[in-house]
């Protein structure tokens, strides 16, 4: 690829900013290149990253998604209870169970979305204010702690790729995690960019009704990436109670916000057609280490939102900037 | 109507309005029949002290829809608003005592002006960032809201501020001719809403610009400025909400009234709007307005938890969802 095409692509723009920020970051406080502060950012990359994965999904078929949270919850609750209730000491099976709730779950967005030809922003904030109240209301509020925690999630999430003792004690330690995320990465880029059903959900996003008379399933389409993104969201609820060790039904409340604002950061165009795994992997990289840096940067973290705010709207502002340039 | 009063012409033309006037009357029986504290007299008086600030929010997300838009930072706003006049009441008072309660009246209209030119500011930006910079309305909402809800963290830490002069209660607690305050100001303002909607050509372009923007631009109209005016309009009405919301509970706070963006949906959406752009009705919001405020006290009174009524709107709003799209399709 030439030069001067790479540095169109928004994921080498996403990509220098990033290193910019890095090396601004490391400036004002050089702990940000302990060993330990990296992998801890790598660490805290993994739930926000497979969540944004789905809702690239998602974004790129036209839609927007922002009911995942709940429904990772609602998938993490009741897999946990079900296992505390059958004493299950199995890992595979949970993390199967709390996929498939999220993809039921996803189905009914998609059912919405589809059969009633409702706008999807309206359709997801119904459908998760009804499944965080359904799980509130009907099955339970209270934490499962970590002497509750089934032992075998605890374990499966406390695996390292690598750990090392430091010379005053601490321990750190690169999470295997790590390598479920970037599995997932690596599917769905493959499914996106290699298969008829990514291209499928290009061409929907793209235009829907060009789309449709070439022949492309619009239905399943729809049905496709909606469940995707519950699936997702569902194993990633358990995923992230798992490397806790705190199971509160309360959480991830307010999460969508930043996910979405990850995958917009990540250059994709929330009119659809545009997006990459890649760019939102960085975009996801972005928002965590600028929310983890502020404290490194003696920053209060009262400032985390607007911060988040601010990064959206520069974001949104360039990326509509760069469409109607493209556009014209 | 200038030859009287034609039923059957009003019911033809005003369908959904009449839908949901009976479903109006259908919860007001339920409830009424499900609870007998439904129908005493204290529990309408109370109705009358907390709709407003839900309806000023449903209308402004109204505003928003539209033009096909959304304001997801509506709660936002309300809260700064509120924050920014309690901070100011208590920098030049007290922070408690007399010489907060007892507040002049002069001083307590220019923490109403703080508010408002709050909500206003608010509103100039999101509708600079809608229409100039040509952001989607979700993003930049969802954008400007995290800083409007990141500015209240920041300059309350967390906690409510609590304790606001005697004169700023009266706003959300006091009376006017035996009529809760909040109520007639609320009226006023859907009037006014009203008006501007229906009988001015600001209105009638943002009705144009909802139904067929391509047309809309085709035919000349500024649509960047009406659609600029109609944020700015959403904010103020925000700020307004927030006003009411710290005068009736004393006290303000950066994460009060977020069950409320739900609930503003879906009487906008109950109340006919379409979120697509190009209908909506003021009428029909107050009237959806009033059939949700009789379904949460009749809940309350029945002492549902806040997650069961949580449920129940999501499961509410879907449901209005799907019906209307059948009955379009019927059509």
């Amino acid at each position: 690829m030439k030069a001067a095409a790479l540095l169109r692509r928004s994921e080498t723009v996403i990509f220098l900013v990033l290193l910019l920020a890095m090396v601004g970051i490391g400036l004002v406080n050089p702990a940000f290149w302990q060993l330990g502060n990296i992998f801890s950012l790598l660490r805290a990359n993994i739930i926000t990253g497979i969540m944004a994965l789905g809702v690239l999904t998602v974004m790129i078929s036209g839609g927007i998604d922002v009911s995942f949270p709940a429904f990772a919850m609602a998938a993490m609750y009741i897999t946990l209870l079900w296992m505390l209730n059958v004493g299950y000491t199995g890992v595979a099976l949970p993390f199967l169970m709390a996929t498939l709730i999220g993809l039921a779950l996803g189905a009914l967005n998609a059912f919405f979305v589809h059969s009633i030809r409702m706008i999807p922003l309206i359709v997801t904030l119904g459908t998760g204010a009804m499944v965080r109240g359904f799980l509130l209301g009907f099955i339970g509020t209270s934490t499962i702690n970590i002497d509750k925690m089934p032992r075998q999630l605890i374990d499966f999430a406390k695996q390292d790729l690598t750990s090392f003792t430091t010379e005053d004690g601490s321990h750190i330690g690169l999470t295997a995690m790590l390598l479920i995320y970037l599995g997932f990465a690596l599917v769905v880029h493959v499914l996106l960019r290699h298969t008829m059903i990514g291209r499928a959900v290009f061409a929907m996003g793209g235009d829907k009704e060009a789309a449709r008379r070439v022949g492309f399933n619009i239905p399943l389409t729809t049905f496709f990436v909606y469940c995707l993104a519950g699936a997702l969201a569902g194993f990633t609820g358990l995923l992230h109670v798992s490397m806790i060790w705190l199971a509160n039904p309360h959480d991830l409340a307010g999460m969508e916000l930043d996910v979405i604002a990850a995958v917009v950061l990540g250059g994709a165009s929330i009119f659809g057609g545009r997006g990459s795994v890649l760019g939102t992997m960085l975009g996801v990289f972005m928002l965590v280490m600028v929310n983890n840096s502020l404290i490194i940067m003696h920053v209060s973290t009262t400032w985390q939102r607007v911060v988040v705010g601010v990064i959206v709207i520069a974001a949104t502002a360039i990326t509509s900037w760069r469409d109607r340039k493209r556009a014209a | 109507m200038r030859h009287g009063f034609d039923l059957r012409r009003f019911v033809n033309r005003e369908a959904n309005l009449v839908q949901l006037l009976g479903l109006t009357a259908a919860i007001f029986v339920l409830m009424a029949l499900l609870n007998e504290k439904f129908l005493r007299a204290y529990n309408f008086e109370s109705i009358t002290y907390i709709a407003p600030e839900l309806g000023l929010l449903s209308v402004a997300m109204m505003l928003a829809m539209l033009t096909g838009g959304i304001d997801l930072s509506v709660i936002g706003i309300a809260n700064l608003s509120g924050i920014l006049a309690g901070l100011f009441f208590h920098s030049m008072g007290a922070p408690r005592g007399a010489a907060l309660t007892g507040m002049p009246f002069g001083m307590v209209a220019a923490g109403v002006l703080i508010a408002v030119g709050t909500g206003l500011l608010a509103g100039i930006i999101n509708g600079a960032l809608i229409a100039r910079v040509k952001i989607t309305p979700i993003l930049a909402t969802i954008g400007t809201g995290q800083v409007y809800v990141g500015l209240a963290l920041v300059l309350t830490g967390g906690p409510a501020i609590v304790g606001f002069p005697d004169w700023w209660d009266a706003i959300g607690n006091g009376k006017l001719f035996g009529v809760a305050l909040p109520l007639v100001l609320f009226v006023v303002i859907l009037a006014v809403v009203a008006l501007v909607l229906t009988r001015t050509p600001l209105g009638v372009n943002l009705f144009l610009i909802g139904s067929n923007a391509k047309a809309a631009t085709f035919a000349g109209i500024r649509m960047g400025r009406a659609i600029f005016l109609s944020y700015v309009a959403t904010g103020l009405l925000a700020s307004v909400a927030g006003i009411l919301l710290s005068g009736r509970t004393n006290a303000a706070k950066s994460d009060y009234g977020t069950s409320y963006l739900l609930q503003a949906v879906l009487i906008a959406v109950l109340g006919g709007t379409n979120p697509a752009g190009g209908r909506a009705t003021v009428l029909g919001v107050a009237i959806a307005l009033v059939a949700l405020m009789f379904l949460s006290s009749g809940f309350q009174l029945m002492r549902f938890s806040n997650f069961l009524v949580d449920f129940i709107w999501g499961a509410f709003l879907l449901v209005v969802i799907a019906i209307n799209a059948l009955r379009n399709r019927a059509r």
